[in-house]
């Protein structure tokens, strides 16, 4: 039997992701606390191998608001990891108790290897600095609610080398024919490989260092937080920085219309008194997460 | 082609290796195990004119036929090579290397974080886009577009 397992955006055609994003919608009252038992007498099991708040907490909302459970791994220093047992091993023996498994791991291609020895669906929940395909569907379902996916103007602001959320999110607009302006510190900008991808995918393309270039023209401004953690040298995340803030001064050119996405957790990047404007999203953005999780779980679980 | 001949001689038993990219041969050597202690008996050319692509290596390897595993890291550094396998000083077989669609335990990921790069049961795996050759792990989404022969397992 093929699994449904949650890889890669590159996995699902436009067609499949209209219908995750049609069902997102179905569960929303679900998810604001109206009984289901959909996935009652079902285990979700979550291995996270590095931090996560929102990714982890939504998955478990979504799971337990749809009546089903969850089990985890605790703390990755009182586990079989630190044993040194492998991840295909541990995929392997989780897979015996639970009907599907959520993983976030440090290295890029982790899902994927999972989904080869796993006997049950994994949905990759961030591979290093690659996919995050669960976080790239809320935020086209972010769009789709609060703003449009059809003729879309969006800047993708930030880190757009080492982030995760960017590239799957950059390949998943590209199927909407979205046009995107790429807005990034040279140190920071986006592989050339990626780039060429997104092009060969019909994408409109463009790039420039400033953001001032681009926030009178867009329908989205899309900001990620500079990670610190993926970079290298200490000395280049210095120079990068707080090189971007979004005040509300810089939004006084804005689009009446326009919506701030951010994946959260941030930094600096947003000025808090941007909250307050009708401009911020980031918060609702947070709160799609567990309706479009649900569907992916119904969806893995084969329950849809 | 009697000056062809002098230059390489005819072998009784084996492979030729024809139509290397000029400069490869090496690398071709180096694929098959070949290195300054073999028994085997072995001759290499080394940029000999050739109509077809200008100039090219050859290597023959005596009493050897090739594994197709071989053959498929052949394709990646010298795309118009052509096998021919010998046998009693005839040809008995002869084609051209042809890129597989995909190449499994072949090459490594050039991404040293990609999950292929650990202790993990795995071997590497990788899509191959035939013109311009590139390599793309199905783990990690890397691209290996250049140098390919440095990253030959």
């Amino acid at each position: 039997m093929m699994l449904n397992h949650i890889i890669s955006m590159k996995d699902f055609s436009r067609d499949d992701i209209d219908i995750i994003l049609k069902q997102a919608q179905d569960f929303e009252p679900v998810a604001k606390g109206r009984r289901s038992n959909l996935l009652s007498g079902k285990i979700l099991a979550t291995l996270f191998y590095e931090p996560s708040t929102r990714t982890r907490m939504s998955f478990e909302t979504a799971m337990k608001r749809l009546g089903g459970e969850v089990i985890d791994l605790g703390s990755i220093e009182s586990s079989s990891i630190v044993k040194g047992e492998n991840l295909a091993d541990t995929i392997r023996v989780i897979g015996n108790y639970a009907d599907a498994i959520v993983l976030r791991h440090p290295r890029e291609g982790a899902a994927r290897m999972a989904s080869e020895f796993s006997k049950v669906p994994i949905i990759n929940a961030g591979d290093g600095a690659g996919h995050h395909p669960t976080q790239t569907l809320l935020d086209l379902y972010t769009i789709m609610r609060e703003s449009s996916l059809s003729g879309l103007k969006i800047a993708l602001v930030g880190d757009l080398k080492y982030g995760r959320t960017v590239h799957s999110l950059a390949y998943a607009l590209s199927l909407y024919h979205a046009d995107v302006t790429l807005v990034s510190p040279a140190q920071l900008k986006k592989p050339e490989v990626i780039k060429k991808d997104l092009k060969k995918q019909g994408a409109l393309v463009s790039e420039t260092t400033r953001i001032e270039d681009v926030v009178e023209e867009v329908d989205v401004l899309y900001v990620t937080r500079i990670q610190k953690e993926r970079f290298p040298d200490p000395a280049e995340y210095q120079k990068v920085a707080g090189v971007y803030r979004v005040t509300e001064e810089l939004l006084k050119k804005a689009r009446e219309n326009l919506i701030i996405m951010h994946p959260m957790p941030r930094v600096d990047e947003i000025d808090p008194a941007v909250d307050r404007t009708k401009f911020a999203r980031y918060f609702e953005q947070s709160f799609y997460g567990v309706p479009v999780r649900m569907a992916l779980l119904a969806k893995a679980m084969g329950e849809l | 082609m009697i000056e062809k001949e002098m230059r390489v001689r005819r072998i009784e038993h084996g492979t030729v290796i024809d139509h290397i990219t000029a400069g490869q041969a090496l690398n071709v050597l180096r694929i098959l195990g070949i290195s300054g202690t073999t028994r085997a008996v072995v001759s290499v050319a080394m940029n000999v004119p050739s109509g077809a692509i200008g100039s090219k290596d050859i290597v023959k390897v005596e009493d050897r036929e090739l594994k197709e595993e071989e053959v498929d890291r052949i394709s990646l550094i010298a795309p118009n090579a052509t096998i021919n396998i010998i046998r009693d000083f005839a040809v008995i077989e002869k084609y051209r290397v042809d890129l597989p669609e995909r190449l499994d335990g072949v090459v490594k990921c050039a991404n040293p974080n990609c999950i292929s790069n650990t202790n993990e049961p795995v071997i590497s795996k990788f899509m191959v886009n035939k013109k311009p050759v590139e390599l793309r792990c199905i783990y990690c989404d890397h691209v290996i577009s250049e140098g390919i022969a440095e990253h030959l397992k």
